[in-house]
């Protein structure tokens, strides 16, 4: 009897969704990958940490020597200088980065389990309630995304808010827009799976319509959701912001949001000041930046034909007993059959 | 054989690496390969996927991807292909040496009207004025037998048949005249009796237009056919180099000879059939499946009137038998083993399943019947959920009808299965890609017994697995029928396959019965003229033999 082969399959850690790309990626795009990473695992720990690291609290105007001067330049007590309305601009951007991250939580948690669900069941079943959810949809998209969350947030808050009201109104006008994306993909995805052989061989067996939508649909569908994950987290961003820009965001005094202080400084660039302005925005590219990369490396490893890998060098390898497929699948030499032990 | 002039060589390979770049390790395809060909020469390089042919040949043509590293000479003429830079490449490619790709629906672009591709190539080396071009196309396409060429010079790629795009991918090839053109698996894509026509093509371009030929295949019956000499290839090195009588009749290395020890032949089977009747019970059992005047259609788009896939069929399956369905494709024996199965619905006739008739059923009322039926389908590769376990793939059926609460309770079932099918029971907790082809292939077979069936239907179980390892599965498919004694479809393109497990066989063709039988009568004396032609097109594994069946086609081809 010969030993089976070994199986590599590596720790929990080497196959979770984003560190098994890292390992795998190489070169400019291993770069891209950690600088995104970096930049967004910054983003949520400063999120996470906000009443450590800010100096101040979102809303505080005084302390104990007194008023916060108004537009006092960076340096001495503020290291980044004060807004027109006498906030600390460091501890706002801190503090903005908790507000940031929560809209995105609510955003990606709400849209993503809706827009999974319906693309499965309008993917997997077909049939008219397929053609009324892709008509909805594509009504949605044609919608100006910004126009939509405006009009959302009018509709769930007034356009005023707390910090839960604020977020959860830039969240939930977010959602609606995101929802037909992940509608689309899974749906797209559960259309092909369909076809499938193993999906045909499961209903051979006679599984009923759930347990195949359930088990062999949906956990095979959602392989490109961390991709889009990150790339609707910067949208998200860019939404809230916009609202916050627009005047529909979260007053100061309820929470940090780095929209509302790039409109409250509109006035401060022209008159020179622009520590209230840079800052805030500052942020907000970074972070997009931060997610985008992230997300851009993941599209551009999942695909064996945009991923980059080591050359091989001319020092002596072991003779291949494998054949390369294309999207690197291993599969064992043909000539095992012949070796293994017959019963 | 023995070159009395001295022939030049127009291909010389010598020690040839290469060292493909992968997720893992690195992986060496080709170890070491020296080759030569002489012009007018067919040199088939055989072997199984994996052991490196296609690299080795496309390294010819200097058209390895990124991820390659190489190492050796590749000789072209006065060239030597690894050295050049991709413009020289450009310039040797289609005049110096000129590919065959394996499938001609792919290897043509579909916006494109024919002439204008075999043009493309003309005006790629600058020669030609746009007329010139269109008339040297035309006359091309007269050349490898496509008629009518004036005329469907300006046809779409999608215009033609399959045999008749392979003919127009050879004509790319060969407008430039090149001293050698590389096919890679010309015929793997194509009917038998397409194969046929198209090995006579490439004898054709070697004899009338004195091109060498690099043919790679896995088809021992394609080299017995068309090559002159042969190199195996295995594991990225070449096993044994010989002309192709000596190959055949004295293989030397034990890599080639299980080789073509595992190539099915026409006629083994009869006696094992003879050997099944004899042990089957006598008495007529109510038929296990029953399809009078059986009709299926396809729906057409918007009106247009549906497809016919199957015309008219009448044929049962008794207990305990093995009926072997074939066909070419398109012929509808798929359709008929997918309405079985109760995957497709029936336009007309009657298709009785285990007593259930099949016209308008409704899924509630088949389901009950389903454990009662097996499925093995044809690609191994795509037929288990790449997420779930073998364990739990082949548990499935086992939970569905509530024979097992879950895959941990179903794991002794599970591993008596997979010891049936010859797998070792730690297989099981592998998932399917890492497994190999006929092991995918066996736990498919596995899963498919779990419920014990009264009935499997096997759509093509083996056409997507090298020979070697067909065998094995085949072997194991007779064992197994034996042991469980479950009446099957055995659905296959291939005659020789259907030849050692089918007690009755079935000849489809373009969805209407044209001959059914047994082993003997069917294949020793069939009666239709396709039946004729498709025994006649089939390429066996011997050099002087085929050259003798080739003559029979021949004749044979003036009658239908």
């Amino acid at each position: 009897m010969t030993e089976p082969v070994v199986v590599r399959r590596g720790s929990v850690w080497s196959r979770l969704p984003v560190l098994r790309q890292l390992r795998q990626s190489v070169g400019l795009q291993r770069g891209m990958l950690i600088v995104g990473l970096v930049i967004s695992v910054a983003f949520v720990l400063t999120a996470i940490f906000a009443p450590i690291l800010a100096p101040y609290g979102y809303a505080q105007l005084q302390d104990a020597q007194g008023n916060f001067g108004a537009q006092d330049p960076p340096g001495g007590k503020h290291l980044l200088g004060t807004t027109v309305g006498g906030y600390d601009v460091l501890s706002r951007v801190i503090w903005g980065a908790q507000t940031a991250l929560l809209a995105i939580i609510i955003a990606v948690v709400l849209s993503v389990f809706l827009g999974i669900l319906l693309g499965v069941i309008s993917g997997y079943l077909g049939g008219w309630l397929d053609r009324v959810l892709v008509v909805i949809a594509d009504a949605v998209y044609a919608f100006p995304t910004l126009l939509l969350a405006i009009v959302s947030a009018i509709i769930i808050s007034g356009g005023q808010s707390n910090l839960w009201g604020g977020i959860l109104a830039s969240g939930v006008s977010i959602t609606v827009v995101f929802i037909p994306q992940y509608f689309r993909v899974i749906r797209a995805e559960a259309v092909r799976i369909k076809s499938e052989a193993y999906v045909e061989s499961a209903k051979v067996v006679g599984t009923s319509v759930l347990r195949i939508m359930l088990r062999h649909v949906l956990r095979n569908a959602t392989r490109s959701l961390p991709l889009i994950i990150t790339l609707n987290a910067s949208e998200a961003i860019f939404t809230l912001a916009a609202l916050g820009f627009l005047g529909f965001g979260i007053e100061p005094n309820s929470a940090a949001e780095w929209g509302y202080d790039l409109n409250k400084s509109i006035s401060d660039v022209t008159s020179g000041i622009w520590w209230t302005s840079i800052f805030p925005g500052l942020a907000i590219v970074l972070v997009v930046l931060g997610v985008t990369l992230v997300g851009e490396s993941l599209n551009d490893l999942a695909d064996p034909r945009l991923r980059t890998r080591r050359r091989a060098t001319g020092a002596p390898v072991t003779t291949a007993d494998v054949s390369v497929v294309p999207g690197g699948t291993l599969d064992a030499v043909t000539i095992t059959d012949g070796l293994e032990p017959r019963s | 054989m023995t070159h009395v002039a001295p022939i030049k060589d127009v291909v010389d390979i010598e020690n040839l690496v290469i060292t493909f770049a992968t997720d893992g390790e690195p992986v060496r395809a080709v170890d070491g390969v020296s080759l030569s060909v002489k012009s007018g020469e067919v040199l088939a390089i055989v072997g199984e996927s994996g052991s490196g042919k296609t690299v080795t040949a496309k390294a010819i043509l200097g058209l390895l991807p990124e991820t390659a590293t190489r190492s050796g000479v590749v000789l072209l003429g006065a060239n030597d292909v690894i050295q050049l830079s991709p413009k020289q490449l450009r310039a040797i490619r289609g005049v110096d040496v000129a590919m065959v790709f394996q499938e001609p629906s792919t290897a043509l672009n579909p916006v494109y009207t024919v002439g204008w591709q075999i043009a493309e190539g003309l005006r790629a080396h600058g020669k030609l004025s746009k007329k010139q071009a269109r008339a040297k196309a035309i006359e091309i396409l007269g050349k490898v037998g496509i008629p009518d060429p004036e005329h469907r010079v300006d046809y779409y790629p999608h215009q033609f048949s399959g045999g008749q795009k392979q003919r127009v991918v050879i004509a790319m090839a060969l407008v430039l005249e090149p001293e050698v053109i590389v096919a890679d698996e010309p015929t793997t894509a194509l009917d038998v009796t397409v194969q046929a026509e198209i090995l006579d093509l490439l004898r054709r371009c070697r004899d009338e237009f004195g091109a060498a030929i690099v043919l790679i295949t896995h088809n021992m019956g394609v080299v017995a056919d068309l090559a002159d000499r042969v190199a195996v290839m295995y594991n990225g090195k070449v096993v044994e180099e010989a002309d192709a009588v000596t190959l055949f009749s004295h293989p030397k290395d034990a890599y080639t000879q299980r080789l073509l020890a595992a190539v099915p032949k026409l006629g083994t089977g009869v006696s094992q059939t003879r050997e099944r009747a004899a042990a089957r019970p006598k008495q007529e059992l109510a038929p296990v499946v029953q399809a009078t005047n059986l009709v299926i259609e396809y729906p057409g788009r918007f009106g247009a009137k549906g497809f016919r896939a199957v015309d008219d069929v009448s044929f049962s399956i008794h207990a305990g038998e093995v009926l072997g369905l074939v066909g070419e494709s398109g012929s509808g024996k798929t359709t008929i083993g997918r309405a079985i199965g109760g995957l497709t619905r029936i336009t007309d006739g009657s298709l009785t399943v285990l007593g259930q008739e099949m016209l308008g059923v409704r899924e509630r009322n088949f389901r009950p019947l389903r454990s009662r039926i097996g499925f093995v389908f044809q690609d191994p590769a795509s037929s288990f959920n790449p997420l779930l376990s073998i364990a739990e793939c082949v548990a499935e059926p086992l939970i569905v009808h509530g024979r097992a609460k879950d895959a941990a309770s179903a794991r002794p079932r599970v591993n008596e299965l997979l010891e049936a099918v010859q797998l070792p029971r730690a297989f099981g907790d592998r998932f399917p890609h890492e497994l190999s082809g006929g092991q995918r292939q066996r736990a498919s077979l596995a899963r498919s017994l779990a419920l014990e069936p009264e009935l499997l239907i096997a759509d093509e179980p083996t056409s997507a697995l090298d020979v070697s390892v067909q065998a094995r599965v085949l072997e194991l498919f007779a064992e197994l029928q034996k042991e469980f004694g479950f009446a099957a479809l055995f659905i296959s393109h291939d005659l020789a396959v259907v030849d050692l497990l089918a007690d009755r066989i079935a000849v489809l063709y373009q969805g209407k019965l044209v001959e059914e039988g047994t082993g003997a009568e069917v294949l020793v004396a069939p009666k239709h003229p396709y039946t004729q032609r498709l025994l006649a097109s089939l390429p066996v594994p011997d050099p002087a033999e085929q050259a003798s069946r080739r003559e029979l086609l021949r004749a044979l081809g003036g009658t239908t």
